[in-house]
């Protein structure tokens, strides 16, 4: 076997997964980290088997219903994306106080230390750093409800 | 009072599974905060509803207030059930409840603090008149020297905010007593967060009777009491209900000692009143109460027929109790024995994983408290209980055989469990006979490998 991964390799890796009932392949080769993932809606129905770890926003702040726990949030619609957790449960706001600009829109450059959000608990407010370096590409948790610790607040096309 | 429509489960495990269980019973939806450990667990795809409320690590999830109140209100819950251990008897939890509409299902913050700090406790015990075991709070070694002798030794140092055994050192000798006192200390500031100690008389033979507790505010009842004797460093193994070869007098003075204390401090809600009979004087004396639902809850609800959790939901929602003592009425014996992932050859270390295949039959008078299934993991992060399995029998002999019978059978593979331990304890003539004390496990486990054939055998 070849010690490195040509572009065909590739190509053809990716034909056995579109071929297979697979959603997400990891694989490595010495140095080489290849991961690829299957893009929505296909894998919406295998999502709960992969990734039991997010659910579902609450339907409204006040009085949502108590649902069981859905699968993650829309899975990125780009391998490329990376998805920014929320680092804690709470309540998530986009902006400093209510009707101010957002933190950040689809389009802002955000690095690691770039807030992008707060995340209200017991009147205490944190703020959630992005982590990493890019273009934000999704704004995925809505304003001003519960989000859990791990459910994803925004996708960010990193640099 | 309204009655409660969704409750916030703030625990794991078979407590969290027990919970769900009576709020299916009741129509009541639950909400289960859950760490990332325990997204897949039972309790999880059981409750209504699960919010991951941090890191595995109890201290950034399970034992988060303010996170917990905040998952509460996010998922419109009304309630909260703490369960036990982790922030069930936590006086910030109940203060954050009260403060945003949340019924908190315990006591009244009053209570917790009533009773959570033991020195306050045992001035109330001396207020209602419930004997105590000689002792007194002490603040530095040079304190502790001083008291020793009006205590005696052997004597124990614990921690004021401790529980379930935690925090506790014992001292043989007053050459010891500085050190010890250091480390009691120290490690109590490092579990607690509250260095406080205090110190009292080590009853060498003594037996754990503890009494439930059941009160709406006005009418204040027992169901009875327990006994948990069977202990290895504190930890409870096995218990039983009722404590089996209690002098009657004895029996009904404990009674009656706990009814005094609960009504002493007004209390409201499930509790648990711990007595230490001291075999050797013919005396108990109050240790603690705990204000909970306690892990060996259901050998009382075995002999009583009550749901213990449900009755607790109740008087949260502030119905009064519709008993009277002469309506509760206690049949039979139960015996419950504390499944756990360890490893009885490697002084019982922990011994998390994933279980293989899990099985617990049914039986006439079997019950089985677990969250654990087949495929399931014991995560390394919480404790390592398995599974609670209670039989009840209309004498102590059928019960016993009852447990006798299921260990034998039940199926729990691909961890190492202490059912060995359990089952050479069902077999041993002193337990059978009844009425050993807290000695009893640690010198059945000094000639172990006798004890521990059984196993092999099998």
């Amino acid at each position: 076997m070849s010690e490195k991964l040509t572009h065909s390799d590739i190509e053809e890796i990716m034909a056995l997964i579109d071929g297979s009932s697979f959603d997400q392949l990891s694989l490595e080769m010495g140095d080489l980290k290849l991961s690829l993932r299957r893009t929505a809606p296909q894998s919406q129905a295998a999502a709960p088997a992969m990734e039991p770890v997010v659910t579902a926003p609450a339907a409204s702040t006040n009085v949502p219903p108590a649902q069981p726990a859905l699968p993650a949030t829309e899975p990125a619609t780009n391998a490329n994306l990376i998805d920014v957790p929320s680092p804690m449960l709470g309540t998530f706001y986009k902006a400093g106080k209510p009707g101010a600009e957002p933190f950040v829109t689809i389009g802002s450059k955000v690095n690691p230390d770039t807030v992008i959000g707060i995340i209200e608990v017991m009147k205490l407010m944190n703020s959630v750093p992005a982590g990493i370096s890019g273009t934000v590409a999704e704004l995925v948790a809505p304003d001003g409800e519960l989000v859990e610790h791990g459910q994803v607040l925004i996708r960010v096309q990193q640099d | 009072m309204a009655a409660i429509k969704r409750i916030l489960i703030a625990n794991r495990g078979e407590i969290a599974v027990r919970i769900i269980r009576t709020c299916r019973t009741l129509g009541i939806e639950t909400v289960l905060a859950v760490s990332e450990a325990d997204r897949d667990t039972l309790g999880a795809k059981l409750a209504t509803r699960a919010v991951c409320i941090g890191p595995a690590r109890s201290t950034d999830s399970y034992l988060k207030v303010g996170t917990i109140v905040e998952a509460a209100i996010g998922t419109g819950c009304d309630a909260i059930h703490p369960g036990y251990g982790f922030l069930s008897e936590n006086e910030k939890l109940a203060e954050a409840c009260s403060e945003n509409q949340i019924i908190f299902i315990g006591p009244q913050t009053a209570h917790l603090k009533a009773v959570g700090d033991k020195l306050t406790a045992r001035r109330h015990a001396v207020d209602a008149k419930v004997p105590l075991v000689p002792g007194g709070n002490v603040s530095n070694p040079q304190e502790a020297i001083a008291l020793a002798p009006d205590i005696g030794f052997p004597l124990l140092i614990k921690a004021v905010s401790g529980g379930g055994g935690r925090g506790m050192k014992r001292v043989d000798r007053v050459e010891d007593l500085a050190t010890m006192f250091d480390m009691a200390v120290s490690e109590a500031t490092a579990a607690f967060g509250d260095g406080r100690v205090y110190m009292e008389r080590l009853i060498t033979v003594g037996r754990h009777v503890e009494v439930q507790i059941l009160s709406d505010g006005e009418t204040v009842l027992h169901v009875g009491e327990r006994d948990c004797s069977v202990q290895r460093r504190y930890q409870k193994v096995i218990e039983e209900a009722p404590a089996p070869g209690l002098p009657e007098k004895m029996r009904h003075e404990i009674l009656d000692a706990a009814l005094r204390f609960a009504r002493h401090i007004g209390y409201k809600s499930l509790g648990t009143v711990e007595f230490l009979v001291d075999c050797e004087r013919d005396a108990f004396y109050f240790l603690e109460m705990n204000a909970r639902i306690q892990v060996e809850h259901p050998v009382t609800e075995a002999i009583s027929g009550l749901d213990l959790v449900a009755a607790q939901i109740a008087i949260a929602e502030g119905k009064p109790l519709k008993l009277t003592q002469d309506d509760i009425r206690l049949q039979g014996h139960s015996f419950e024995c504390r499944i756990n992932a360890e490893d009885i050859e490697a002084d019982f270390r922990p011994s998390p994983g994933r279980v293989g295949d899990v099985w617990f039959p049914s039986a006439t008078g079997l019950r089985v408290d677990t969250h654990i299934q087949s495929g399931a993991m014991i995560s390394p992060h919480y404790d390592s209980m398995i599974a609670k399995v209670i039989t009840w029998g209309e004498t102590r002999p059928i019960a016993l055989q009852r447990m006798r019978d299921i260990l034998a059978i039940c199926v729990l593979d691909g961890v190492k469990t202490n059912i060995a331990l359990h089952r050479a304890i069902l077999d041993d003539d002193a337990f059978i006979e009844g009425g050993i004390d807290t000695n009893y496990l640690g010198q059945l486990l000094a000639k172990r490998p006798a004890a521990l054939a059984i196993e092999k055998e099998a």
